[in-house]
């Protein structure tokens, strides 16, 4: 049992320091993921869609295999053995996300489907029950759809208002402007931690401190810095935060929300069903409680547990490292990139993590990423789902490049090199 | 099997730099917009019809080369004939480019459109070379608008 732990500890040793030059082993690291040996179109791959869904390491596969050939059951209900050690193990995982994101307790950590659903869970479990008439909810200029779509429901239905913090060129928050919005009837901030469309770190700590001042809940949305910086929820004191398991290696379909136990007691349910009851009676249902209450049927018990090995991986890697070899990857690209000429980098905030969006003379992103496809590499091309960052910088879509630790150098080399051949094709 | 690569061969790279019947018509009679809401591509056609003929076409827009390419061809290749022979080749294109017709073993009207062949090994690149076609074919039912995401 437990094959992920015997994998995991083969990683201390090799990444006991946050030098990573001479301890981050990353022919190693890249052996861990089956998939980058494929070739694609008869190059090797090069995998740089990572903001979009990141690929899985063995030990996350056998993880995933193991409970599914030996211990699969359903959860929370029955007495037998495997329901009780899939429980269990299901559970774990619940306790490795509340460590991962320095929760105080696990009932704070909430299974969803992904961040998208945590958004919405909390727009209709807070939002809807707190937020009326003539109330105001602050966004921001740079979030993904999946933040920006909840809000306008939610406001469309109970007649409030949507605020949204505009960005300066560089694709950094105007926190003046943010400090602007608030008034008597601002009644909640819902924020994107990294913008997936420009790799912008925000200044949350700050910007949760501006919130609170004037007593309103915040929300982040932790899809695109999760996987890549470390994240603790009482150093930011956020109220609510979300990530998904498939951008930091885990499976699809299973995601984290945190909330602090206060608010989430506060909050009505998101959907009825089994496990979220205490007591039915055709009369009257009561609740269970926090986590329970918010997890209605029953889950993706294997994407569950394939996210706490994911945790364990990304954790023996250690995050420190992550950041550092990201960063590297970020600054040798950008380096590159902008003696390109007619390339032009959207996104060039002063603390980013490693994105790089960019449009090339007025070839449209979706020839670029066609061609580049035909050289094996994934780059993403499009408007990112967030069509108003697009806006904002006045053009339709970008290519975006987004790195992970299992990236090279040479990976970089060869993107730089595809996009060199990109605009002879169209020259 | 068409090399995908091959799409991007020098006709196609002309008509995305040059394109044809390229900016407002007056006098249209028929105006459709069509909408790739997976990648943004976004065009607008202008045409006009006189007793079935189509006497005049132009398109503006904001797409890709291979959005852009298939217009600018498109627009030269439907000016004179009647609607029902541009139906046929919309017909055509479209199972051309979704892979069910084979241009170099059944019969077709395409002529040098069989260029847009290779967009049938692109899955995700379909939708673009048809964005035309199927807004053309808008117009034709004087639908204002259509997308991608719809049918036939």
């Amino acid at each position: 049992m437990n094959a992920h732990i015997k994998n995991q500890a083969a990683f201390p040793e090799t990444l006991a320091t946050t030098d990573t030059s001479s301890t981050f082993n990353l022919a190693r690291l890249r052996a861990d993921f089956p998939i980058l040996q494929r070739s694609i179109n008869g190059k090797p791959l090069v995998y740089l869609d990572n903001a979009a869904s990141s690929q899985m390491p063995q030990q996350v596969i056998n993880r995933l295999v193991h409970y599914q050939a030996h211990e699969h059951a359903n959860i929370h209900r029955g007495v037998h053995t495997l329901s009780q050690a899939a429980t269990t193990e299901y559970e774990n995982a619940r306790i490795k996300a509340m460590h991962f994101i320095g929760a105080q307790e696990a009932r704070e950590i909430i299974f969803v489907r992904g961040a998208t659903e945590g958004i919405n869970l909390i727009m209709h479990g807070y939002g809807r029950r707190f937020i009326g008439e003539g109330d105001e909810v602050i966004i921001s200029a740079m979030e993904h759809h999946s933040n920006i779509v909840p809000w306008q429901m939610l406001c469309e239905e109970k007649k409030a208002k949507l605020r949204v913090i505009p960005m300066n060129d560089v694709g950094e928050l105007l926190l003046d402007e943010y400090a602007k919005l608030f008034n008597a009837r601002t009644k909640f901030v819902a924020l994107t931690h990294v913008s997936n469309a420009l790799g912008t770190i925000n200044p949350v700590h700050e910007m949760i401190a501006t919130a609170h001042q004037q007593g309103v809940p915040v929300l982040l949305d932790g899809a695109q810095a999760a996987p890549h910086i470390a994240v603790n929820v009482q150093a930011l004191d956020c109220d609510f935060y979300v990530f998904s398991s498939h951008k930091m290696c885990g499976p699809t379909g299973v995601g984290i929300l945190y909330g602090k136990a206060a608010l989430l007691e506060k909050m009505q349910p998101y959907q009825g069903g089994g496990d979220m009851i205490l007591n039915v009676t055709f009369e009257c249902t009561t609740y269970n409680d926090i986590p329970h209450k918010f997890e209605a049927g029953t889950p993706a018990i294997a994407a569950g547990i394939g996210l706490g090995a994911a945790i364990d991986y990304i954790t023996a890697v250690g995050l420190d490292n992550i950041a550092a070899h990201e960063h590297a990857l970020l600054e040798h690209a950008t380096h590159a990139a902008r003696n390109i000429q007619g390339l032009n980098i959207i996104g060039t905030a002063q603390h980013k993590a490693a994105v790089l969006s960019f449009t090339l003379d007025d070839i449209h992103p979706h020839d670029i990423g066609t061609l580049l496809d035909q050289d094996g590499i994934a780059v993403r091309a499009g408007h990112h789902c967030a069509q108003p960052v697009m806006q904002r910088f006045g053009i339709p879509a970008t290519a975006r490049a987004s790195f992970a630790f299992y990236n090279t150098f040479e990976e970089v080399d060869a993107l730089i090199a595809g996009i060199h051949a990109v605009k002879k094709v169209f020259s | 099997m068409n090399d995908p690569r091959a799409l991007y061969q020098e006709v196609i790279l002309d008509h995305n730099k040059k394109p044809r019947n390229f900016g407002v018509l007056e006098n249209a009679n028929r105006h459709a917009e069509g909408h790739n809401p997976v990648c943004g591509d976004h065009i607008t056609l202008h045409v006009k019809i006189d007793d079935e003929y189509i006497t005049g076409i132009s398109f503006e827009g904001q797409s890709c080369a291979i959005c852009k390419a298939s217009a600018s061809m498109m627009t030269g290749q439907i000016k004179g004939k009647t609607v029902a022979e541009a139906e046929t080749l919309i017909q055509e294109f479209r199972d051309m480019a979704t892979g069910k017709l084979n241009v170099n073993a059944q019969p077709h009207h395409l002529g040098r459109l069989t260029v847009f062949a290779g967009v049938s090994e692109l899955p995700s690149r379909i939708k673009c070379a048809i964005l035309p076609w199927h807004t053309l074919h808008a117009a034709f039912k004087k639908m204002n608008s259509t997308s991608t995401e719809k049918d036939f």
